[in-house]
């Protein structure tokens, strides 16, 4: 990671905010203002660049071939797992195993771990906060083998009870799966808190880290986490490209996921040895240039700086939360202490889809509906809500247009 | 994209905020549940028809948005006393008119529920206006569920 002092000089966000070519546009004859970032982000020039260079001069296939270009572009996805490893301080480079994105990553584990070490009578717990790609995964494997599903309460707020998850936990419990960030509500999670518990009773950790990894600095070997997941399309980089984050000891312990090319040694049809980490975990070609790409955008992040981008972010959002209860009839659903990055709200008599609508049409993208994310908006009460989500390239006249665009949906509606 | 205020008709929102013959309704013979998974919006449709094959009353329950709830309480308003036959023909007309196969200028049975058409500049909005008439549809054929995602989903889309 950089420090300060090697920083090149602060940039400010309004340059920062033009290296976004997408967001130079007009939609439905208004500047566009992207509220939806948590759904996935944009990617800036720098990132694209990457992509179209990879595509003019290094690509082939990855790991086979013994001439130039497979060399180069060996060289290119490989330098992104050097980088991802320092992004997240992981201990080994091995232990970060290239996905399709954090779906696919949770999937992996619930299968190559669960599958194997869940026994009937065992105990998965989950929270109330997650979405589905995090709650499916261990249903399945869970009904396959006979386990039990238990699931962390939260407040009114949207804050988990952690007097609850400490009651939760038992020498049956195997496997515990949190979100950091909470797509739904924005809840930061105490995860450093919620894995020690969980390490007290033996059982490991996956964290859902989609909705963290773009806004703060995450450390796996401080936090002690076992498993640890993102997205590349959430962080400035391209769909198709993701990072499972696994403790050695646990990867060697996993059955492979999927089986193909490039995750063998040797194969007969007698016997089939599997090659080492972490290639054991990635079968078939990936998605390399997405993976390239994914090294540009945390080269591109770390250029501006995490803690910059994260106090920057923390004043958008608290500026957007002063903003928003100030428009009457609106109600924030989510109110917990620590919030990063998402404002989930509704406006009293009218349904979010209709929000979301009439913002579309001035230029405003927000997110409305479940956010994939049921249990939570059965908890609170709420069929669907309305959701901004905010990057570093959003700025104070994105939250200016998003209150007149809801004045906007209040005077059509008379609400 | 089409202007708002074409989009929120008047109509529109009026029967948003005062849904026509909303509730369950008391002696139906026909009732079919309709979702959308995607964003939650649902409603029941329960109609009483007779020996005749007459709709001769129908009632919804159900929540979703502005669009959905419009639609819902415009249908039951246009279906109710007409033949179950007559029924089925504004279910394929008002699919044809949001799938933008029919044209509202020309002979067709719709009527003023063409206030829709402009749902139709808005693919992601139109699963919203046909929601309750799949609903309507399953329950005129004795099926329970409608559904605009997967096999319940008339539309194939």
């Amino acid at each position: 990671m950089l420090t300060e002092t090697s920083r090149a000089p602060e940039r400010s966000w309004e340059e920062i905010r033009r290296d976004f070519p997408i967001l130079q546009q007009s939609i439905n004859k208004h500047s566009l203002v992207y509220l939806d970032s948590a759904a996935s982000s944009q990617i800036p020039q720098a990132v694209i660049d990457r992509i179209v260079w990879y595509h003019s001069a290094e690509h082939s296939n990855v790991h086979r071939g013994v001439h130039t270009l497979s060399q180069r572009a060996t060289n290119a996805y490989e330098a992104t797992r050097e980088k991802v490893a320092r992004h997240l301080n992981a201990a080994f480079s091995h232990e970060c195993i290239f996905v399709r994105g954090t779906t696919e990553g949770i999937n992996l584990v619930a299968h190559g771990y669960g599958r194997k070490h869940f026994k009937a009578g065992d105990e998965v717990i989950v929270s109330a906060l997650e979405h589905h790609a995090n709650i499916v995964p261990w249903q399945i494997v869970c009904d396959e083998v006979g386990a039990k599903l238990r699931v962390i309460p939260m407040n009114d707020a949207g804050e988990l009870d952690m007097q609850a998850y400490e009651a939760l936990l038992n020498e049956r419990t195997r496997l515990v799966a949190v979100n950091h960030v909470s797509n739904a509500l924005g809840t930061i999670n105490p995860v450093a808190e919620i894995i020690r518990l969980a390490h007290e009773k033996g059982a490991v950790v996956l964290i859902d880290g989609a909705q963290a990894v773009p806004h703060m600095a995450v450390d796996v070997q401080a936090l002690d986490a076992d498993f640890y997941v993102f997205s590349g399309h959430k962080i400035y980089a391209p769909t198709g490209i993701g990072v499972l984050y696994a403790k050695t000891a646990l990867l060697e312990q996993m059955q492979p996921y999927q089986g193909g090319g490039d995750m063998i040694a040797s194969v007969s049809f007698e016997k089939t040895t599997y090659n080492a980490l972490p290639y054991r975990f990635e079968a078939g070609t990936p998605s390399i240039a997405s993976g390239v790409a994914l090294g540009a955008a945390l080269d591109y992040i770390n250029a501006i700086g995490l803690e910059r981008i994260a106090r920057w972010e923390a004043e958008l959002l608290a500026h957007a939360t002063e903003a928003l209860q100030g428009v009457p009839g609106v109600r924030l659903i989510g109110t917990a202490r620590h919030k990063a990055s998402v404002l989930s709200f509704e406006l009293e008599g009218v349904h979010p889809h209709d929000v979301g609508t009439i913002l579309d049409n001035q230029g405003v993208a927000i997110r409305a509906g479940h956010h994939c994310a049921q249990p939570v908006m059965n908890r609170l009460g709420v069929a669907a809500t309305a959701r901004a989500s905010f990057a570093f390239y959003n700025n104070f006249d994105d939250i200016r247009a998003l209150v007149a665009a809801l004045y906007t949906v209040k005077e059509i509606f008379d609400a | 994209m089409t202007d708002l205020r074409n989009l929120y008709q008047e109509v529109i929102l009026d029967h948003n905020r005062k849904p026509r013959n909303f509730g369950p309704l008391e002696g139906a013979n026909r009732e079919a549940h309709g979702d959308n998974p995607l964003c939650g919006d649902n409603y029941t449709i329960y109609a009483h028809v007779d020996e005749q094959a007459v709709i001769v009353s129908v009632g919804f329950t159900g929540s979703g948005c502005a669009i959905s709830k419009a639609a819902a309480s415009m249908m039951t308003v246009k279906v109710k006393g007409k033949s179950v036959a007559d029924a089925e023909i504004l279910i394929q007309e008002f699919r044809d008119l949001l799938t933008g196969k029919l044209d509202a200028k020309g002979e067709h049975h719709l009527g003023h529920l063409t206030v829709f058409e402009g749902v139709s500049q808005l693919p992601q909005r139109v699963k919203c206006a046909v929601l309750p008439w799949h609903a309507l549809h399953a329950a005129i054929e004795q099926q329970s569920v409608a559904s605009t995602e997967g096999e319940h989903d008339p539309l194939g889309n």
